[in-house]
């Protein structure tokens, strides 16, 4: 059986008035139900380029994808048509995005937005609303609105049925990221791709809507793609993560293995970066140098000109992956020597 | 070090400037606007002088040849005193220009004035002025245009003067949004805080940045002040005969309408034009010289 | 939201104080001799002495605003100089015929402008929209009056299908005095010749002062549907699998138009106050028609009173426009 996302060699060019960015630079990754992948690594890295190219949502131009594919369910979805993509973005793919104020739209009441959503999954799997496919246009509503109340009380909204008269600026930050949940997976997706959802929100808020992704996995059986650039949140979220460094994944593999032997140079600085106690005041460390241009990018590796440890021959080519232990890949052949020598 | 600023300043600007200039030559229409325009202002300073027959453009009539139809001689036909329209459009450009021109320089002082004194000191001296601009924005400005032509009389200056005066607000509350924002800069701040006088900072640091908005709103207002100095002397209240005005012609030639169309339609095509080409190139100019517009 | 209107409406009062105040002051200070004027060429000294006693304007200004003001509050235009006849009962007659034309031209434009300019940003940068692009920058740089004389010119001197001017045919009686639009009279009464009739007569100045607005509508809207689908919430819905017409027509439609209400509110009152040159062009019996003789003879009350009418309008218009906008935008309903 294939795997839920299986994203292979993906190659994205942004094309832009200084020339064509090579964005994403042979990004991989396969996600199966259940589990949990967390995407890292800082601002402009291509995370949430990636998550976009699921969904297809990057406008071509100026982005083109000059190589690789993107499997949904064993169907490439770089080669469909704009109706067949559609068809699959909410049903097979539901997406979440950062800021819950600005991703309801102001102007209309939660429960429309919310049925709508469920009535265009049903034009393409009248199941979801539990109706056969000629049920009437009133049916189908009545049949929608109740499932909009069942998401909205499944993600913890209370008092669902009559809050779905309500418009968002209504509801807090929280709960609007609940709603948005809610609109995410009201038709059924078995892949969800949240990017950055917690970032706008309180910490407090923030613990609240990680437990209720992780529910939401366990009892629809989904996979998740997490963007964020947060570790903490990986760290108490997910199964797997993927750390991105300039367009490319360095390294991957089960939370448990990465966080315990991360082995890149460049997770290994990210994980320094993070403050906790064992660290004396004063000795949080930064990582030197910064991102490079991505119009003319290093040949070789593309964190070696920030890297400790490189050498000429990590200009040379795209580093060759390297298993560590079962499922945890590394993208840096001189880590390993440095450990087996 | 005062010198490294200065420097770096004045490079910034002027790699702004080239770029504004790049994306203004590769905007097709704003090219069109800016050829039309060239065209208006060349008849400006050449019109009288180019008209085949002068004569006509200071009142010589020639009943012998009253509505001619366009031909080689009259390309635009003659009209009911037998005068060349052709000489007459082209002699009317002058008047319109420049009135449109006085009007807008007239207003966007006044306004600037009205709107920098009312934004950078705020409290009554901001409500007093601003009240009244809303006021005077309130009042329909053709009427009061028209309404103080007809006291003042006729004659091209009492003509500025009457629209000028309704033209001013719309400028004093561009001014003064842009100066209160200005105020708010860091480099306004700075500039205080090193002691700078209120009148130093209001003249060196927030008016000339705010230069492009004034220029965008009185490149797209030219447009309509020609459009108002038009409508003035078509209703019969603006400049009068003999002297060429595209709206007084206009007025004249409806009475002789449809067997002598040429009279009418000749002067409403140049007066259409004159004001087509303004509005693309200050349509183009917002484009490159505002930011918060493009799109 | 009653509080709300109630409060804008009671602000009508400075304004309307003010903008008499102004009027009066420019009428004052300006030189010009209305008396003069109305009572004839042939007039003696004593005979403009007892027509200005007369009408108060012997008076100070003070005096003669006062005395205005105070006729205002019980409806009392003040009296033109020339005609004799009461300022209110003039307006009477003209207000419904400008106010049709102004509405027809204001719903043309809305009817055309806001789906154009919709379509515009959906086909954006592309021919539709770079077409739409000059003949909206045409539309507003062409002289209405122009407009109106090429319209009569083909379709009423050349083709023949229209009248050339005036409201309605002088030898037929117009419908009964409901409203006093008389496309609306005649449907209430059932006469659907005389609404043709009417219609005919409003066509080609309703088209001749819609051009404008339609095109200023049309890039208000273009440019604020182009925002609106730079926005998140259009790329969750896309995420989501709403087909791009439900965005288009639904969601991005609704939060266009609050943009383009604001453009709506200020044209009405342009619209007012440039009735007088269709008006003119058109013979339409409105009040543009009415204030510019007014003006040509320097008969200072009713010039004052079109403004004040002209300007309350503006400003009513503008309420309805917040309370409109309120209606769309739930977010500021409430404040």
């Amino acid at each position: 059986m294939s795997a839920l996302l299986d994203i292979r060699d993906l190659h994205l060019s942004m094309h832009s008035f200084e020339g064509a960015a090579k964005v994403l630079a042979g990004v991989s990754l396969s996600v199966e139900k259940r589990q949990i992948w967390g995407l890292v690594g800082e601002t402009g890295c291509g995370k949430s380029l990636t998550g976009l190219s699921v969904s297809r949502l990057v406008r071509t131009p100026p982005a083109e994808y000059t190589g690789g594919q993107i499997l949904l369910d064993g169907t490439d979805v770089l080669g469909l048509s704009e109706p067949q993509m559609r068809a699959l973005r909410g049903r097979r793919v539901g997406m979440i995005f950062q800021d819950p104020t600005t991703n309801l739209n102001p102007a209309f009441r939660i429960g429309t937005q919310l049925i709508d959503v469920a009535l265009a999954a049903a034009r393409h799997d009248p199941s979801i609303l539990g109706l056969d496919a000629r049920a009437g246009r009133r049916a189908r509503k009545a049949a929608a609105r109740k499932l909009a109340i069942n998401m909205l009380t499944e993600v913890g909204i209370p008092a669902a049925e009559s809050r779905l008269d309500d418009y968002p600026h209504q509801f807090s930050g929280g709960m609007r990221q609940r709603v948005l949940i809610a609109m995410a997976l009201i038709g059924r997706p078995g892949l969800l791709i949240a990017d950055e959802p917690t970032t706008a929100l309180d910490v407090s808020v923030q613990a609240q809507i990680l437990t209720l992704l992780k529910q939401m996995v366990a009892a629809h059986d989904m996979g998740v793609v997490l963007i964020t650039h947060n570790l903490g949140v990986v760290a108490q979220t997910c199964t797997h993560v993927a750390v991105m460094y300039a367009g490319t994944i360095v390294e991957k593999g089960p939370i448990a293995e990465v966080l315990a032997d991360p082995a890149h140079p460049y997770t290994q600085a990210l994980l320094r970066a993070i403050p906790d106690r064992s660290v004396a005041r004063g000795q949080l460390q930064g990582l030197a140098g910064s991102v490079p241009n991505l119009i003319h990018p290093p040949p070789g590796c593309r964190f070696a000109p920030r890297c400790a440890l490189a050498r000429p021959s990590c200009l040379e080519g795209p580093p060759p992956l390297h298993t560590r232990a079962a499922g945890h890949e590394v993208a840096c052949p001189v880590v390993e020597e440095l450990q087996h020598a | 070090m005062t010198d490294v600023s200065q420097d770096s300043r004045r490079s910034a600007r002027a790699e702004a400037s080239r770029r504004a200039f790049y994306r203004f030559r590769q905007s097709r229409l704003s090219m069109v606007g800016a050829t039309m325009v060239a065209v208006v202002l060349f008849f400006t300073l050449f019109g009288n002088l180019l008209a085949p027959y002068p004569e006509h453009v200071r009142g010589g009539l020639n009943t012998a040849e009253r509505f001619q139809a366009p031909s080689l001689a009259h390309p635009f036909g003659t009209n009911e005193l037998g005068q060349d329209v052709l000489s007459l459009v082209m002699a009317g450009t002058p008047v319109s220009v420049a009135a449109g021109f006085a009007v807008v320089l007239i207003g966007t002082v006044l306004g600037v004035v009205v709107g920098a004194l009312a934004g950078f000191n705020g409290g009554w001296i901001d409500d007093v002025l601003m009240r009244f601009s809303d006021l005077m924005l309130t009042i329909p400005s053709l009427i009061l245009a028209m309404a103080v032509a007809a006291a003042l009389g006729p004659g091209f200056v009492n003509m500025i003067i009457a629209i000028a005066l309704s033209w001013w607000p719309g400028y004093a509350r561009l001014v003064r949004g842009e100066v209160l924002q200005a105020r708010e800069e860091v480099y306004v701040a700075a500039a205080r805080a090193i002691g700078a006088s209120p009148a130093r900072v209001l003249f060196r640091h927030i008016l000339p940045n705010i230069v492009s908005p004034v220029i965008v709103k009185m490149s797209l207002d030219m447009g309509f002040a020609i459009l108002t100095v038009a409508a003035l002397g078509f209703i019969g209240i603006g400049v009068r005969p003999p002297t060429p005005e595209w709206g007084t012609l206009l007025s004249i030639a409806r009475n002789y309408m449809p067997d002598f169309w040429w009279t009418a339609v000749f002067p409403g095509l140049a007066m259409f034009l004159a004001v087509f080409g303004f509005n693309l190139l200050g349509d183009g100019l917002r484009d490159v010289l505002d930011p918060r517009a493009r799109r | 939201m009653l509080r709300f209107i109630l409060r804008r409406i009671l602000l009508i009062l400075p304004v309307l104080i003010g903008m008499t105040i102004i009027m009066f002051v420019i009428a004052r200070v300006l030189p010009g001799d209305p008396v003069g004027l109305a009572a004839g060429p042939n007039a003696t000294r004593a005979e403009i002495e007892a027509l200005a006693r007369e009408f108060g304007l012997d008076q100070p200004l003070w005096v003669q605003y006062w005395t205005y003001l105070s006729g205002l509050v019980q409806g009392d235009f003040g009296t033109s100089l020339f005609s004799r006849r009461p300022v209110a009962t003039d307006l009477a007659a003209y207000l419904p015929a400008t106010l049709e034309l102004v509405f027809s031209a204001l719903l043309l434009a809305i009817v055309v402008g806001i789906p154009a300019g919709l379509m515009a940003a959906v086909w954006r940068n592309k021919w539709p929209d770079y077409l739409s692009n000059i003949l909206s920058v045409a539309a507003i740089s062409m002289p209405r009056f122009f407009l109106g004389l090429l319209l009569q010119l083909c379709f009423a001197m050349w083709l023949m299908w229209l009248p050339l001017g005036g409201r309605f045919p002088i030898i037929f009686d117009p419908p009964p005095g409901i409203t006093g639009f008389y496309t609306i009279d005649s449907i209430l009464a059932g006469d659907w010749e005389s609404f043709w009739t009417a219609m005919r007569y409003l066509a080609l100045p309703a088209i001749a002062m819609s051009l404008s607005p339609l095109a200023t509508i049309l890039r208000m809207m273009r440019a604020s549907t182009i925002e609106v689908m730079h926005q998140d919430y259009v790329t969750t819905a896309r995420a989501l699998g709403l087909s791009p017409r439900l965005i288009v027509f639904k969601y991005v439609l609704r939060n266009a138009i609050s943009a383009s209400l604001t453009v709506i509110g200020l044209y009405f009152g342009w619209l007012l106050g440039g009735t007088v040159l269709v008006e003119t062009v058109f013979d339409w019996p409105g009040i543009g028609l009415y204030a510019t003789s007014a003006i040509v003879s320097q008969d200072f009350m009713p010039v004052v009173s079109v403004a004040l009418v002209i300007g309350v309008l503006f400003v009513t218009a503008n309420i309805a426009i917040d309370v409109l906008y309120g209606l769309i935008n739930p977010k500021v309903r409430y404040q």
